[in-house]
Parts: structure tokens; sequence; C-alpha cells
């Protein structure tokens, strides 16, 4: 009886409080100034309403892009709060269903949350319709689910992997600000510049599955190395047709220098999914 | 940073509207498409703020489409913008404004061609030519200076890309490609992708 009264209300109920960011650009009074008003202001500015309880610091490096194997999602897994390490092994990537796996980045706590209200809507869709709801459609959720919450300090920067045999491998990128991107390469975090750089070299549709895992790998390492709000381990997921495989964690300060990596790149035992 | 360009000829509209999709410093996206069709002949193009684009773009689409299953016919492109500026206007004063510029272009069978500037703070201007981002200030006086009211669409298409070529000279930050639609008595038709900035 309790756990029925405790679901009934939808979370998107809950309102928010925003402050109005076009009252700064309203013409003035004073005839001197010329009364154009700018356009937007830079991007690097984002909007603040109501004040936090303690200041939120978030970096992490998570990636994904889509290869003829699938897709292939990798992140760190160091969970910082600004200058101490909260927590050396963090899961950054969840998986939602056997075909579904969602990258985490901005507050933990919110990334959790979301992820669990999403895996939870999806499976309210699939028993009540009969069938899975497509990438594209569950990356419209969490959009949806998210923009009453914009404005607030609400941070979440996800990407949704999918593989599938009738539509193929989709990648989406979703954010709390309201941003939802089709494509097929995303990262996603404060180490992502240096994620971008490495990945914008080498990744292509015909890459083998050994070839997608290296460089995914080499991409975090990078990260890792020059931002100081990742990492300590790599976390490798690799969604096919079949469903999500989940490579074995591995320690990036072991492998400081480069030649190591494809000595050990052998030893990796991987994991099946589970339903 | 995002560019939307609108020049009405005679019987046709030319829209065109960069395809970068940015956060912050980094392009997400080198081929997204910032125009949204309304009906069979007007579309609305979006620029702003992450996601009150395409959230107010879609809810605008969507009920631009139940107008038409309700009552058999679709809006005119007037009526769709006095539409879209009243929508904007009351979410303007509410707690959750819409940070979005807008241009509105639609071939109406009595009216003709129509282009329709509509900024952020819900002001509408009906417009020969109009330009939204930091590249109006920059092409603005190319399409004062070539306009004319009776462009082919030929001369419509080259005075687009004069506006690109300068900001390719001039604007610090980076449009590759750029989206080309015409919209005429016949519906929105697909111009080639302009790539004048890609090397």
């Amino acid at each position: 009886m309790a756990s029925a009264e405790y679901l009934d209300e939808s979370p998107i109920e809950f309102g928010q409080i925003r402050v109005v960011q076009s009252s700064s650009a309203m013409p003035s009074q004073d005839s001197m100034e010329p009364t154009f008003s700018l356009p937007i202001g830079l991007p690097l500015s984002s909007s603040h309403s109501v004040p936090l309880p303690f200041p939120m610091s978030h970096g992490t490096t998570t990636l994904a892009f889509i290869f003829q194997g699938g897709v292939l999602a990798a992140a760190d897994t160091r969970s910082s709060c600004s200058g101490l390490v909260a927590c050396p092994a963090a899961q950054k990537i969840l998986p939602i269903h056997s075909h579904l796996v969602g990258t985490t980045s901005g507050t933990s706590a919110d990334c959790a949350l979301w992820k669990r209200i999403l895996a939870r809507e999806l499976r309210l869709y699939q028993l009540r319709h009969g069938r899975r709801l497509s990438t594209g459609g569950a990356a419209k959720l969490l959009s949806h689910m998210l923009q009453p919450f914009k404005g607030t300090e609400l941070s979440v920067g996800g990407q949704q992997c999918f593989g599938r045999e009738r539509s193929g491998p989709s990648l989406y990128y979703v954010c709390s600000d309201g941003t939802r991107l089709k494509g097929t390469l995303f990262s996603v975090g404060s180490g992502s510049p240096y994620a971008y750089s490495v990945l914008d070299q080498g990744v292509q549709w015909g890459l083998t599955v050994q070839e997608a895992v290296s460089i995914a790998r080499e991409a975090v390492f990078r990260a890792t190395y020059r931002d100081a709000y990742s990492g300590n381990c790599v976390d490798l997921y690799h969604i096919t047709s079949k469903g999500w495989t989940r490579r074995n964690r591995e320690d990036l300060k072991e492998e400081g220098v480069h030649p190591q990596w494809r000595v050990s790149f052998s030893t990796l035992t991987v994991e099946t999914a589970r339903e | 940073m995002e560019y939307l360009i609108g020049i009405q000829g005679p019987d046709f509209v030319l829209v065109a509207a960069d395809n970068v999709a940015a956060s912050s410093i980094i392009q997400m996206k080198h081929d997204y498409d910032k125009m949204f069709k309304l009906s069979e002949k007007i579309l609305l193009l979006c620029v702003g703020e992450a996601g009150d684009t395409v959230q107010f773009a879609e809810y605008i689409q969507k009920n631009v489409q139940l107008y038409k299953m309700r009552n058999g016919y679709e809006l005119s492109p007037a009526a769709a913008a006095n539409f879209t500026r009243k929508n904007l206007a009351d979410y303007l004063r509410s707690r959750t404004p819409y940070h979005v510029n807008l241009l509105l272009a639609g071939y109406d069978e009595a009216d003709g061609p129509g282009l329709y500037y509509m900024d952020y703070l819900s002001a509408l201007a009906k417009a020969p030519f109009a330009a939204h981002g930091y590249g109006a200030f920059l092409t603005l006086s190319i399409l004062d200076r070539y306009y004319r009211p009776d462009l082919t669409r030929d001369e419509a298409v080259d005075l687009l890309k004069k506006c690109i070529e300068e900001l390719n000279r001039r604007f610090i930050l980076n449009l590759p490609s750029f989206n080309v639609r015409l919209i005429d008595r016949e519906g929105i038709h697909d111009l080639e992708k302009l790539t004048l900035g890609a090397k």
C-alpha cells in the first residue's frame, strides 16, 4: 500500500524557479547609448538561480562512438568534489537495459537518479506497448523529463548508446540544459576537449573492435593525463545487436608508458551481458 | 555563434542556417539542422539557448500540425508567425521564458512569399531580408546594399554567398557549412549545402 502511494507523484511535477535572463538586455532610458540590443551572450555564461547549499563541482571524461562493430563507450572512474577525489572507483557508465547504456557526467547524484528514472520509464513503456522504445525516443523522453528543471543547478550530461539489428546502432547526447543531438561521436565532461582531439584523428567507421577499444582507451588516458578531474581507471562498454558487454576495468596508473598498453591488451577478459 | 539569414524574392523566400551545434567551446555536431518544417510551405529557423530552441520550435510545429488536423486547412505564414509571437510573448513574462531568436519563412497562395523576423523579446517584423546572430552585424549592410525586390533565384543565392564569404573573412568563429532551402509556390526545396568555409 505504501509503495503505491510513493509512486503516484511523477518527479516532473516539481517546479523550478528561473531568473529571467533577458532583464539585463532591456533597452535603457539613456538616449546616449546606442539602443540596439546585443545578441545572446557568450555561451560560456550559464544562468544562475536558486543558491545551492554547498558548491558542487564535477569533472569527468566520457566518450562514445559508433563504428562498424557497434557502439563503444568509455569513461574514467574518478569522482571528484572540488579539489578532492571523492571516489577513485566510481561507475560512470550505467546500463539501462540489455541494449541501452548511458554514460554520466556532471553531478553524480543527479545522473544516477535520472538514469534510474529513465530505466523505470522505459520499462513501463515496454510493458504498456509491448515493444522497446528506440534510443531516440529514450533520449527524447529523458530530455523532456529534464526540461522543467532547466535553470536550476541540475547537471546531467549523458549519452545513450544502443545496438540493435533493425535500425542499427545509434548514439544520442542529452544534456540537462535541453540539448539533444544525434551523432556518431560524442565526448562529455571536463576532459572532453582532450579526448576529442585524440578521437578525431583515429575514429572512422571501418575500425575493428580491437582498434576501437585501443583508441577509446587512448583518448581517456590522454584526457586523464591533462585534466585534473579525470583519472584513476577506465571503463569500457561495447554494445552490439546482442547487447552490451563490459570490459574489465583497467588502471591507467600502471600503464603510464604507452608501449606497455599493447602487452596488457591481450589479457583482457570480457563479461557477457546478463538481463 | 549561430547564424540565420533569409532573403525574400518576388515569388520565393531563400533561407539559410549554419550547421554547427556547439557546447561551450566544442562543436558537438557539424551537420545540425536548425530549420523546422511547420507545414508544406512554412519553415521555422530557430537559434538561441540550448534546449529552448528545440522545445519551443517543436511545440510550435506540433501545434501548427494540430490546427491543420482539427480544421482541415493549414495556417498561413502570417497566422503562424503571429501564433508563434503570441506564444513567445506569453512565456516571456512567465517563470520559464524561452530565449530563442526566430526566422519564419513561408509562401501563401494569396499573399505570396513572406519572411518574418522574431527575436527573443517576441518582437515580430515582416522584412524583405533578415539575419540573426553575431554574423548579422557583418552581413546586414551587404544585404542593404545589394538587395532588390525583384531578385531572381540565382541572384538571391549569389547574394547569400556574398554574405557567407564575408563571414568567412571577418567572423572569428568557424562556420564551415550552411543548410540552404528555398520556399516557393511548389513548396520547400533543399538547395545544395554551402561549404565555402571548409578547407
